[in-house]
Formats: C-alpha cells, structure tokens, sequence
C-alpha cells in the first residue's frame, strides 16, 4: 500500500462515513457529500475510494439487513475504525499547526 | 443464496446488464453493488424517466467495470476444482478397488472391445493418409472415362485415352501439369547375366512434377523425356545392381537397350500408386504406335492414366465444361457410345468407388462403414455394462451422493464425479486394449494379402493422440446415464433410507441394455455360424466336373508344349491337360456366338483334348475333341446345356445338338459334343451359356493331375522342374482347390472379422449378466434367507432368481433369430444363384451355446445364494 497519506477525497469520505455514523453506505455517502460540497459525486468513484479505504483498514463493512427496497439487495455499511479516527485526528492536528502557523496578517482584509 | 422478490413495484433493469455485473464482479461485491445500481435505478425512474434510467443503469454496469470489483480470473477457483477433482480420483479409485468384481467386468470389457476401436482408428488414420506425401495434393486430379453404350452398360474406369490427356494438355489452361502413365509396364530387366521381373508405369516427363515422388539421383526434369530412359526406385536399383548410384548405366529390356536416367526414393506404403521402374512414355509412343487399336485413338481408354494438377484457385465446374467440350467434340465420331471425362480428387482414390484399371488397392467406404458400424456395436455392448452395473450399484453408492448434495455438491459436480470415475476406468481398460491391439494389428494385417497390401497400421503421434481421445469419449458415453442418474438423486429420500427404491428404477432401462447386448451377440454368432457353414458349402460345391488334385501352373508365356514335356516325366504326375483359364475363379472370358439369325453372349475356354477327362466333366452327348496340329483351323465346338436352352438347339434331346452349327468370331464351328451344366463363373451368378473350343497348345495354363496325397512336396518337385525351363520367373502354381478357396477369401475374411467380434460380443455380453446376476442375488439374500426359513427348496429359489434373466434371454433371441434369418435369406445369400439352404443347426446352435452359458452362469450364482446357510444372513438383523 502507498503510504498511509489520505487523500483529499478519501479524507472527505471518511468524514462522512464517521459523521453519518450507523447509516453509512455508499449511496448515503454519495448523497451526502454531494449535499455538502456541492460537486456531482459519483457513486462509482465514492464506491472505488470505499473499497480503498477498507483496504487500508480506515473502514470495516458489513452487509445489512435485507429490506424492500433496492429490490431486496442488502445494503453494504461501513463503519470507522479507530486507525480511521487516528488517521482524521493526525490530519487535522497537521492543518491545525499549519493553521497556527499562519500569520494573522495574511487573511487580513478577506 | 437465494434472489428473493422485490415487492415494491419494480424497474426490470435490463437482464443482460445484470447478467453481465454477476459475471465480473467478483461474488462479496456484487450483492450490495447491484443493491446501489436498484436503487439508483428506482430513483432515477421518478426523475429521469424509464429509458434514461435504464441507460444509467447499463452505463453504471459498464464503468464498475475496475480492477477492484473484477473477479480474479478464476484461478481461486480452478484450484478449487482441482481439489475436487483430486477427491473425485481418490473416492473413484476407492469405490474401484472395493468392488474388484465390477471393475473387472468393465475394464475387461472396454479392454477387448477398446482393442477393436483402437484397430479401426489406426486402419482409418491409414486409409486418409494415403498419398498425402504429394505437395499438391488438394489440387491433383485424376481423370476418370466414363463410358455409356446404346444399349444401357456403363462402365467407369481409373483410365482413359493418351488422346484425352494429350487435348486436356493443349485446350485447358487451367491445369498446371498433366501427366501420362502407361500401364503393363512389366517386364525381365536385364544387367549382365542378372534378370529380374520389374514393374511400373511409362511415363513422361512432368510425372515428376504433378507427383511428389522424391528423385535421390537424376535431373527431375528431363529423366523421362528420352527414349528409351529408365528410372528405378531404390530397391530395384539395389536388386539390380548393388548400388543406387548407377545413373547413366545401361539395362536390357527383352532386346531393346535403356539408359538408367534416375533413381527415385522407395515409394512410400500410402500411395496409391505403386512401381517399381517407370520408363520413359516416349519409348512405347515411338515404338508402337498402333498397339492395341490405336495408339491415340479416343476410344482405347484402357491403357492410360492420366493425372494432373490444377493452378490454385481454378474453377472447377469451368474445367469440367471444358472437359465435356472436349468429350462432345470426339464422341460425335462414335457410333452406339460415349466417352466422357470426370476429375477425381486424388484424396478421394484410396477410399471411393473402386474404378475399372484401378492401380492399387481401394477401400469401399460402405464396408468402411460396416466395418465401423460392427466395431461400435461392440464397444457400446460393453459401455452397456459399464451403465447397467453402475446403475444397479446406485444402492451403495446413493448415499455418497446424497451426502454430496447435502454438503452443497450441485447437479454439474455429481456429473462431473461420476463421469471422472467412468473415463478413469476407460483410460485404465486403453492401457490394457493397447496390448491387445499390437497382437490384433498383426492377425488382422495376415487375415489377407489386401489387408496387408493397403496398410500398415502403423502408430503415429495423432493416432496415439485419437487413441486417448476414443478413450476419453468411451467413458464418457459409458458413465453418462449412470451420472445423470446419480444426479438426479434426491439426498432427503436417499438419507432418510429411500435407497431401496432407487434400485428397482431404472430396472426397465437395465433390462432393455441387456436384451439389445444378446441381441446383437445372438445375430453376431448366428451371422458366424450360418455364414461358416455357407462358405464351407462354397468350396465343396458340386461345380459340375472335379476339382481334387488339380494343380494349375500359369505358364507365363513359355512353350506349353515344353513345360508339358518336363512335367510329365516327374512320378507324381498322372495327367496333364491345358486350358487358357481357369474357370469357376471368377475370372470370365467372354464372345459373340451366333446360331442361325440368333445372336448372343457366351462364355469360353479353350481348352485340350486332356481337359474335359482330366477335370472329369459330364458328357451328356456327342464326343470330346481328338488332338489335331496347331496349324489346323478350328472346326468344332463343345456347348453346355445353357447354351443350347439359350439358342433353342434340340430342347428335346440334347444328342441332336450334335452337328448343328455356331458362327464364333466368324469362324464356322460344328458343335461336337454337349457337356452337362458346369459352374464357370463363382456360385454367386447363374450358370450362363458356355463354349469350350479346341486349341492344341492353348498359352494360358497347365492342368496336372497329381496321384500324391503329399501336397506340398509335389509342388516343391513341380517347382523344381520349373525352374529348369523358367530361371527367371518363380513358378505360379496352385491346387485347384486352392484357388476356390481364394476366390471366396472375402467370404472368410468376413467370416474372421465377424466371427471375431461375435466372440467378443457373446463375452462381453455374458461378464455383463454376470455381473448383473451376482448384483441381484446379493440384493436379495435376505428375501432368499427369509424364503428358506419358511421352507422355499433350492429349485424354486433357482427358478425365483432366474426367471427374470431368462425371460431376457428368451425376448433377445425372439428378436435376433428372426433378424438373422431374414437378413440371410434375402440379402446375403440373395447375392448367390447357388447355395445351400439355411440349416436348422447353424440357425439355432449359436443361440443354444449362448444360453447355455448365460443359463450356466444364473445357475450357479443363484445356487450360490441359495445353498448360503439363512442363519447368518438373517442373525444381524
């Protein structure tokens, strides 16, 4: 595996994933974050970076019940693990000293 | 897992598309990815409409289409099988070796009956490699004449005029090269004081390049163009010379000298055309001219073949217009008959219709087929057993499948089992019928010099190759049923203890494999025997003169009087007598007789005036010839019965036939004696009218009656004789009876064949009852044991155990007896004016061997069970 960086977009899903809590499957993901950034997200790639993160041990899935809709088909949920939580919390803790690094000066005016 | 319904009010996405995720995705993706794409689907319905959501749909399928959810191409999986299959050998083997007595009976019978499969094969392989040495060998042709009379005969020959192949050359531009070859290309080649008979072929020069016989010395070009050149294939060159480079070195030909211009690689076994010198077609052009009724007349079409090859890609039907143009053109000179032209593929000569002047050996694809057809009668009688005993075994067996199935073994699986198992013991019965094939190949190559003449049966890569293919395919036409059977077990009713059920179906089945397997073993032996007894009423058939202690010498153009003269000093001899043929061979001659205005057809010999006491033929009026001088004109005749019935001569009193007069061949004959009907030709055509004429030294044969009982030592003193007068031609001699015999050597050939595969059938088909009388007594000991303890005496537990086999048995004879009996009467013995009638003994002797043996063997197993002591049946219950 290529390191343990996330990416732009996979850091973004996993928020998601960790924000929608129990309720987390790809299509909730996919509208979700198409709620939130405004951009036309789609599933095939949110369901690529799902499966990528499970990879890397960020997210662990299992299938759900199987319901009416979806034509009966289980839904697949996924669900942070705590290397997931590690991994968002180190992010945020390298913008935040980034952040604090930055002098007031610079935003002035904005 | 299980696709359950959707309920709510569902958007079909396109079947295909699904079809197409479940097929690449791979199994732990598909479930929730589908789930997504429904969902989509369903809501995209409501927005977008239901075409455009489709398209999303199919689209969605296509771009999911990633590294991630595509299924590893099934290597996982193929190991999977690869363990399966390791357990299908290792409970195959098991299941073999626990029931020693069925793995007999199968791998015996596929062994005897794969042996005649293997045998056939190698002989097929052989026939469709012949000539396949030749490069061109899809586009060389041979030129067949077709020739019609006005009066309805037709006759097809392998040869045609030097005229034909001569226009073809100049008016068809679509052929390549063209070839010309003589036959009766046999002659004494003589080299110093050596001589030997060669044979062969003239040909001209491009024979080299529409064949691709192989030159080791010489200029392929130009080897055959002159006069008087020779080309010797390598053994002859050895023969003749103990060497092979002798280009260019001087042999004679009766007076005539030749050049030894080349020397050409032995011809290979599989060609059909065979020789063993070729000379140069512009000898014999030059020398004679005028042979035989114009050297390049159109209608001498007996003398030449005429090959050739096409250039690629020429159109067929453009050459035959061109050919039929060439025929019309010539036959508008003929009177009462055409002449027309064909092409024959070369590969379509070893096998095909047997032309008149065929230069080797052909094979008739329809005894081809029958031979095939015999030779697969035999090896599905014996996958028979293979399916009969297996189904009959589903009772040990069903509950290894049920607990299969309930493992989650699927239908294919279970197939796939049982068909693994069949093919195992298939491969394990080749190993053995590879053995038997090499000792058959030899006695089937002896059975007759054709045989041995057109193949060799040798093994090549692909014939082995076949081999484990035919192999392959036996065991899977053998385990096919009982697989599908054992598939189709249902594994509740087989464990709850169904089982007994399972056994008595399928009885039906069994029951119609045995009868067809006696079936075919009845007529097989019935066909032997009858035919046996035919073929030996053959060759003692009462001819109408005597045949015993007659030994024929050919004289091969040596003075008949010379040869008379030495041979009748040797003790042994007692007469002689000379004729210029021998008759009821099958070797006919043949002219015009006329009777007043009448004219007709008629047979003819000539013949000495020793011949007709010699062969003890029957007087019935009038004289036999007086011996007169070679120079005097022939005056009388000797006419049998036939011939006066035909020509209405004295129908009354045959003596009056005597004086009356034949106009043969524009001579005048007085007819001075009629002797009683006699076979001429074999039994299989009717006695047709026949004359014998006067000749005092007649070139053909010598009739010696020999008084020695020791046949062998007076051929071996005839011999010697022989080579007094003839060094260079070994003498051909045979006993009278002999010779009849060979004449009907098909006839015992099929005999051998067929006789043979009877042996086989009758074997295969009783290991197979065996087995299936072992299966059902065992079955049943506990019902026997039960039966004695009530009282039940040994003989009605034979007839309770029995009866069903020999109702069996009784159907399949009322089914073949018949048969054969018809088959016999009004196709076989159809074919023959004369032949003894079918006796009852033949009829039903076979069939009495059979059931004894089938009747034996019931016996003594349900003796078996029912001497068994019912205590220790009975005491585990």
């Amino acid at each position: 595996m290529k390191g343990t960086n996330l990416g732009e977009f996979e850091e973004l899903v996993l928020l998601t994933i960790a924000a929608l809590m129990e309720e987390a499957y790809s299509v909730a993901v996919c509208d979700e974050l198409t709620k939130h950034t405004g951009r036309e997200v789609k599933l095939g790639v949110v369901h690529a970076v799902l499966n990528r993160l499970e990879e890397k041990g960020y997210v662990k899935s299992g299938l759900g019940e199987a319901t009416n809709v979806r034509g009966g088909r289980r839904k697949r949920f996924y669900t942070i693990t705590s290397g997931g939580k590690a991994t968002l919390l180190k992010a945020r803790e390298q913008r935040d000293q980034l952040w604090s690094m930055i002098p007031d000066v610079v935003f002035k005016g904005i | 897992m299980s696709k359950k319904q959707s309920i709510s009010p569902p958007p079909e996405p396109p079947r295909w598309a699904t079809c197409l995720l479940e097929w690449y995705c791979k199994p732990s993706l598909f479930e929730d990815l589908q789930g997504d794409l429904l969902e989509y689907i369903e809501r995209n319905v409501e927005s977008k409409g239901m075409v455009r959501a489709k398209l999303i749909y199919i689209v969605d399928v296509l771009k999911f289409f990633r590294l991630y959810t595509v299924q590893k191409p099934q290597t996982l999986k193929r190991m999977n099988q690869f363990y399966i299959f390791g357990n299908y050998v290792k409970t195959s083997v098991r299941s073999m070796a626990r029931n020693r007595l069925f793995t007999t009976i199968n791998v015996a019978g596929l062994a005897v009956s794969m042996s005649v499969g293997l045998l056939i094969i190698a002989f097929v392989s052989d026939l469709f490699s012949y000539d396949n040495f030749h490069e061109n060998k899809d586009r060389t042709y041979r030129l067949i004449a077709k020739d019609q009379r006005s009066n309805g005969s037709v006759m097809e020959l392998a040869t045609t005029s030097v005229k034909a192949g001569v226009n073809i050359r100049e008016e068809v531009p679509e052929i390549e090269n063209l070839t010309i070859m003589r036959r009766g290309f046999d002659r004494d080649v003589q080299v110093a004081d050596k001589v030997i008979q060669v044979g062969g072929f003239w040909a001209d020069e491009s024979f080299m390049d529409v064949f691709s016989f192989k030159l080791l010395k010489g200029n392929p070009g130009t080897a055959l163009k002159e006069v008087n050149s020779l080309v010797l294939t390598e053994t002859t060159a050895r023969k003749l010379f103990d060497d092979t480079d002798v280009v260019g070195r001087i042999v004679k030909l009766d007076t005539a000298s030749y050049q030894v211009t080349g020397v050409l690689e032995d011809i290979p076994k599989l060609s059909h055309i065979r020789f063993e010198a070729l000379a140069s077609f512009a000898t014999v052009a030059a020398e004679e001219p005028d042979m035989d009724g114009g050297f390049y007349n159109w209608e001498n079409i007996y003398m030449s073949h005429t090959y050739m090859t096409v250039k690629e890609g020429s159109d067929l039907a453009a050459i035959q217009e061109k050919l039929d143009k060439i025929s019309e053109t010539e036959n508008a000179a003929l009177e009462g008959k055409t002449i027309d032209l064909f092409l024959q593929p070369i590969d379509e000569i070893a096998v095909g219709h047997h032309y008149t002047n065929e230069t080797g050996s052909t094979m008739n694809i329809i005894a081809l087929w029958i031979l095939i057809g015999l030779g697969a009668v035999v090896i599905i009688s014996a996958c028979f057993n293979y399916t009969n005993l297996s189904i009959a075994r589903a009772l040990r067996r069903s509950k290894e499948v049920g607990i299969r199935k309930v493992v989650g073994a699927s239908k294919g699986q279970v197939v796939a089992q049982f068909l693994t198992e069949s093919v195992l013991i298939s491969l394990l019965a080749l190993v053995i019928s590879f053995g038997i094939f090499l000792v058959l190949k030899r006695q089937f190559l002896s059975l007759h010099s054709f045989l041995s003449n057109l193949v060799s049966l040798d093994l090549s890569f692909n014939v082995v190759l076949a081999f484990a293919a035919f192999a392959i395919v036996t065991g899977i036409v053998a385990g096919l049923l009982p697989a599908i059977f054992f598939a189709k077990i249902r594994s509740l009713a087989v464990l709850k203890g169904a089982s007994a059920i399972l056994s008595s179906k399928r009885l039906g089945l069994r029951r119609g494999l045995i009868v067809v397997q006696y079936v075919f073993s009845l007529i097989f032996i019935t066909t032997t025997l009858i035919g046996y007894v035919q073929y030996k009423g053959m060759l003692s058939y009462d001819l109408g003169f005597s045949t015993s202690n007659i030994v024929n010498i050919r004289l091969q153009n040596n003075k008949p009087e010379i040869v008379e003269a030495r041979m009748a000093a040797l003790p042994e001899v007692e007469q002689i007598s000379k004729s210029a043929m021998v008759t009821s061979l099958g070797s006919t001659w043949g002219t015009q007789a006329k009777y007043q205005e009448d004219s007709g057809f008629v047979w003819q010999n000539g013949i000495n005036e020793q011949y007709l006491p010699l062969h003890r033929h029957t007087l019935l009026a009038g004289r036999n010839f007086e011996a007169k001088a070679q120079s005097a004109a022939e005056t009388e005749v000797i006419v049998n019965e036939k011939l006066l019935a035909r020509f209405n001569i004295a129908q009354d009193n045959v003596a009056e036939a005597v004086g009356e007069v034949l106009t043969i061949e524009g001579k005048r004959l007085t007819i001075i004696g009629v002797v009683k009907d006699f076979h001429y030709e074999t039994l299989e055509d009717p006695i047709e009218p026949t004359v014998l004429r006067y000749e005092s030294q007649p070139g053909g044969y010598l009739n010696v009656k020999v008084n020695t009982t020791d046949l062998s030592a007076t051929i071996a003193s005839l011999e010697l004789a022989w080579d007094e007068i003839d060094p260079v031609h070994p003498m051909d001699a045979k006993f009278y009876d002999e010779q009849i015999e060979q004449a009907y050597s098909q006839f015992s050939v099929m005999l051998k064949v067929i006789g043979f595969l009877a042996f086989l059938a009758v074997c295969i088909a009783s290991m197979g009852l065996f087995g299936m009388v072992v299966f059902a007594t065992e079955t049943r000991l506990k019902e026997i044991s039960i039966r004695k303890v009530l009282g039940a005496g040994e003989g009605s537990l034979i007839y309770l155990l029995g009866r069903g086999f020999l109702w069996l048995l009784g159907i399949a004879t009322a089914i073949a007896l018949p048969v054969t009996y018809l088959f016999f009467d009004q196709v076989v013995l159809a074919q023959f004016a004369f032949h003894a009638p079918i006796g009852f003994t033949e009829l039903f002797g076979g069939v009495a061997v059979v059931l004894v043996i089938a009747f034996l063997m019931i016996v003594s197993q349900t003796m078996k069970a029912a001497g068994t002591n019912p205590a220790q049946i009975l005491r585990n219950e």
